[in-house]
């Protein structure tokens, strides 16, 4: 076994090794130091040395977010196949492999429990099924937990992980983001508060709904986040997009975002805003 | 426009209607046209009935469809455009308005295409920034204002995805209209009239009534860009179009449209006139069925509207 699993330097971005790489000592994405794979898992998933921060799961998020045990809703729900979508490979078989890699039926989690002994709604997305891409399942999850979040008056935190709707369900999840966005208008009625957190990465439909609708908008360091993607942009205007262009901190400086948040201080930022806004 | 392959068998007989058309008030003439009219609406009306979503898409994207500016010009009467979204700038790929529909005053949103070269750019080929959506939240809130119902016209390949709409927020500004839309008091009537381009054409169509004209299509990503991200080849377009069910009949299989707008047997561009009779009777119709309801209905009946898509029957499993 290697040291550290080799890593192709030429992957565009947005698509590097994002994940924390196997073995026992590994190549951090960021900073490019050699470091021990299990200093990187205790902490958060952020690289102690640069604090690249690498994907997790959506149930690392969640435990990461509430303070002890939580209680998961929805979790059989599980898509379809409305349209019988084929491309090169069948979408039923896509997500038979999306289950086995995740042990989810879709690309998010849902879930009530404690935040800083408060009660709060969490859904996380699930980047590791299909790109964490929003069909009917996670449209969904994301409006019962949205409704729910109604009838108990419990904030709702939404953390994105997504490259947008997903093509194999096509108008269905297209109109998924009119279906929560509509869910979300009421609980903004209802004068509950919504957090979106954004994480590596947020585009598409996802950022274009859901995902930019909080009270607060925070991201962690780094993130991608945009509307269409960087390449879809660079074949549109024909140039080199600037260093940074779609980053997180771009997003705060052009006003989109409320803060951008090391993973580490997450829960604690969200913790105070709730206390803010609710006592 | 040569574009569309399977209407070349009907160019022989088109111009030769136009021919026998010239002669007006000649008897026999007139009655060989109504003859060959005849003829060839029903031919036309047997092969549009059974185009292919990719075929349905190249005539919904077709260069002499009525745009939003047509059926205004055709619909209404005393059109006032309002424009700019009072923060950057005004965006022509959206048209924003109020003017009166068969006696009855009306707002009217609308992606805006151009027909020539310098039109089409001018409209940035019907592709909004944030600018548009926001100058359409801001006019639909001036008719929530003056209680008047809002009929929207969407035709857009999808919003603009270039790097001044990205710092302007292009995600925010239609995420925000997806919002507000499901908040407004006054009845809201949408129309897809071509291009229904993912959350760029959503971004002012959530409606208490979603219609679709026969012929166009409506769709979560371009069959090009399903193509290219999935086939790794742009050029199976017409096999992601098929996939995706972007035509009007599969809409409406899956609980998505209301309504579906009859088109002159030869589609919307081979007859304005007919287009708009067709139109104008829709609206008519729905404006009515609407304009009876109270505040909560509206509002109610729109979240119910979309609270259901994907969420009976067969489109979710629970296992
Ligand atoms: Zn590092």
């Amino acid at each position: 076994m290697a040291w550290f699993k080799r890593e192709d330097q030429k992957l565009p971005v947005g698509e590097q090794v994002n994940r924390v790489p196997e073995g026992l000592w590994i190549k951090c994405t960021g900073c490019r130091e050699i470091i021990y794979r299990k200093d990187v898992l205790q902490n958060a998933s952020v690289c102690p040395k640069c604090a690249f921060h690498f994907r997790i799961t959506a149930r690392e998020r969640l435990e990461l977010l509430f303070d002890g045990p939580y209680e998961e809703f929805d979790r059989e729900l599980a898509s379809a196949d409305p349209l019988k979508f084929r491309d090169t490979k069948a979408y039923a078989s896509r997500l038979k492999d999306g289950q086995e890699k995740t042990g989810g039926k879709d690309a998010l989690v849902s879930a009530s429990g404690k935040l800083d002994n408060r009660d709060v709604l969490i859904c996380a997305m699930e980047y590791g099924f299909i790109g964490g891409s929003m069909g009917v399942v996670v449209g969904e999850k994301i409006t019962r937990a949205t409704e729910r979040a109604m009838s108990t008056r419990a904030p709702l935190i939404v953390v994105s992980c997504s490259g947008g709707a997903r093509m194999m369900e096509g108008a269905l999840s297209l109109m998924q983001m009119a279906k929560i966005s509509s869910a979300l208008a009421r609980l903004d009625d209802a004068k509950i508060p919504f957090i979106s957190v954004l994480t590596d990465p947020t585009t598409g439909g996802v950022t274009a709904s859901f995902a930019m609708l909080g009270d607060l908008n925070i991201a962690e360091p780094g993130a991608l986040i945009g509307f269409a993607g960087p390449r879809v942009i660079e074949q549109t205007i024909r140039q080199k997009l600037p260093e940074g262009f779609q980053r997180s901190e771009f997003l705060l400086t052009h006003g989109m975002i409320d803060a951008v948040v090391d993973r580490r201080e997450m829960k604690a930022s969200i913790a105070r805003s709730l206390r803010l806004f609710l006592n | 426009m040569p574009e569309l392959d399977f209407e070349a068998p009907f160019a022989e007989g088109l111009k030769r209607l136009t021919e026998l058309r010239a002669y007006r008030g000649d008897p026999g003439k007139e009655r060989e046209a109504a003859i060959l009219k005849a003829q060839l609406d029903k031919d036309r009306r047997e092969v549009y009935a059974n185009l292919t979503s990719w075929q349905r898409t190249l005539v919904a994207r077709h260069g002499n469809r009525p745009y939003t500016l047509d059926y205004i010009g055709a619909l209404l009467t005393d059109f006032m455009e309002v424009k700019g979204d009072r923060r950057f700038a005004d965006d022509p790929a959206i048209i924003c308005g109020f003017g009166m529909f068969s006696g009855r005053p009306v707002c009217v949103i609308g992606h805006q295409k151009g027909r020539d070269t310098k039109a089409k750019i001018h409209r940035n080929f019907g592709m909004p920034k944030p600018e548009g959506y926001r100058k359409a939240m801001r006019v639909m809130r001036m008719a929530e204002k003056f209680g008047r119902p809002i009929i929207t016209f969407v035709d857009t390949p999808g919003a603009y995805p270039g790097l001044d709409a990205e710092e302007r927020g292009q995600a925010e500004a239609i995420a925000f209209n997806l919002r507000e839309m499901a908040k407004l008091t006054v009845p809201v009537i949408v129309t897809v009239v071509g291009e229904g381009g993912s959350g760029g054409a959503l971004a002012i169509a959530v409606g208490n009534r979603v219609n679709m004209l026969e012929n166009s299509v409506y769709s979560v990503i371009t069959p090009e860009g399903c193509a290219s991200i999935l086939w790794r080849d742009a050029a199976k377009a017409p096999e992601a179009a098929k996939a995706m069910k972007v035509a009007a009949p599969d809409m409406k299989a899956l609980g998505l449209i209301d309504d579906i707008i009859e088109e002159p047997p030869g589609g919307a561009h081979s007859d304005h006139d007919a287009t708009f009779d067709s139109v104008r009777k829709v609206l008519a119709r729905q404006l009515g069925e609407l304009s009876g309801k109270s505040v909560k209905e509206l509002l109610d009946e729109r979240y119910d509207k979309f609270r259901a898509m994907g969420r009976l029957g067969q489109d979710l499993v629970v296992s």
